[in-house]
């Protein structure tokens, strides 16, 4: 599996602070381009606990489990793919500004979680 | 149009307390001046609080409005202060068939015959409905029954109001709409208890990453889209809807579904 080629294509987007590949099981980092600044261990931790969340209200609701999803707050976003189980359970993140152009950060990061299958 | 208005006016201006305001107010709502039209009837109503027609004009403008809570309130108004008034009733009509409660939308169409038998817009109306009956007997999701009337109010005359709207106070208890699953099977209880937890691991992840408060979290899923957002701080909304639904265009009906149920909020 590579990494920084994915990561670097996400974080190449205008907005992005910083992308990471985390373990969705136990919000450990498996890899990370964070500029300056950003805890890419809470990042990972806090992203793998709200995925998990966010996966049994899915769930329940019956809508399927979440393939991509995006939290807006006021001074900044986080978006997030969830690989998968062929990709072993690696959620993709990315850390963004507000501005940011979502589509395209969800174009990226889809395709760093279909590099990883 | 424009000289009867000024007539009207000119009328309305001569003698306040005159019912005059009535043909004004209905005047300036068909010329699409939804504004003006508002102030003659809150005006109209300042004077004549007790008349069924200034409630039915007011909830006419409310409709053209698109605020149709507001619009339910006024026409129910109405009928409790002339019960055959058959202008407020195929209003009420027309409100209880947005929500998807043709029950209710037939009976109250009905009521309104027996005052007036011969008038055709009846006709039209329960044609229209029953049309509509038919659309939503051959679609998946089933109609809400009478009884979730008060709780689909919630969200009246927004896209989908009847399903797929889901409203809870922080500890995960249901305060309007419902949800249902692709089976059809009611699964409310279990989602709001779950969404509990995600508003608040939501408002911690935002807040330790020094990304401020949240205000919203969208999500595709393999079947179908959400969109969570806090219409006030102790409210969760959910809005569901299936895949081909766009999640831009989910979260500014998420915006819309959010004003309507802060508004709701605030007057319980």
């Amino acid at each position: 599996m590579t990494t920084g080629g994915p990561l670097d294509l996400i974080t190449r987007v205008r907005g992005v602070r910083g992308a990471m590949l985390v373990s969705a099981e136990d919000g450990l980092v498996v890899a990370e381009q964070l500029m300056e600044g950003i805890k890419g261990g809470a990042v990972a931790a806090l992203a793998a606990s709200l995925a998990g969340r966010l996966r049994r209200a899915m769930e329940a609701a019956g809508t399927g489990t979440s393939v991509f999803w995006h939290l807006q707050a006021e001074q900044g976003a986080l978006l997030v793919v969830p690989g998968g189980d062929n990709a072993g359970g690696i959620l993709v993140v990315a850390v963004a500004e507000p501005d940011v152009n979502i589509g395209l950060v969800r174009l990226e990061l889809l395709r760093a979680a279909e590099t990883m299958v | 149009m424009a000289d009867e208005i000024r007539a009207l006016s000119a009328q309305l201006a001569q003698d306040p307390q005159s019912l005059v305001f009535l043909r004004l107010g209905e005047a300036l709502r068909r010329k699409g001046q939804l504004e003006s039209a508002t102030r003659v009837a809150m005006n109209g109503l300042e004077r004549h609080p007790h008349l069924a027609d200034a409630h039915d004009l007011y909830a006419r403008i409310l409709t053209d409005k698109h605020d149709y809570e507001r619009a339910f309130d006024e026409w129910d108004m109405a009928v409790r202060i002339a019960p055959n008034h058959t202008g407020a009733l195929k209003g009420l009509a027309f409100l209880y068939f947005k929500v998807g409660d043709i029950a209710q939308a037939e009976a109250h169409l009905e009521q309104a015959r027996k005052v007036e038998p011969d008038d055709p817009t009846i006709d039209q109306a329960f044609e229209m409905i029953r049309g509509g009956a038919k659309a939503a007997a051959s679609s998946a999701a089933p109609a809400p029954s009478a009884g979730t009337l008060d709780e689909a109010r919630v969200f009246a005359g927004l896209e989908g109001s009847n399903e797929g709207l889901l409203l809870i106070d922080g500890a995960g208890r249901v305060l309007g709409g419902a949800l249902r699953d692709r089976s059809g099977s009611d699964v409310t209880d279990s989602v709001a208890a779950y969404l509990a937890g995600v508003s608040q691991e939501a408002a911690r992840t935002a807040k330790l990453l020094g990304l401020g408060a949240w205000n919203g979290l969208s999500a595709e899923g393999q079947h179908g889209n959400v969109h969570l957002a806090h219409p006030t701080p102790d409210a969760l909304l959910l809005v569901v809807r299936e895949r081909g639904t766009p999640l831009g265009r989910l979260a500014i009906l998420a915006q819309r579904a959010t004003a309507m149920a802060r508004r709701w909020l605030e007057t319980q």
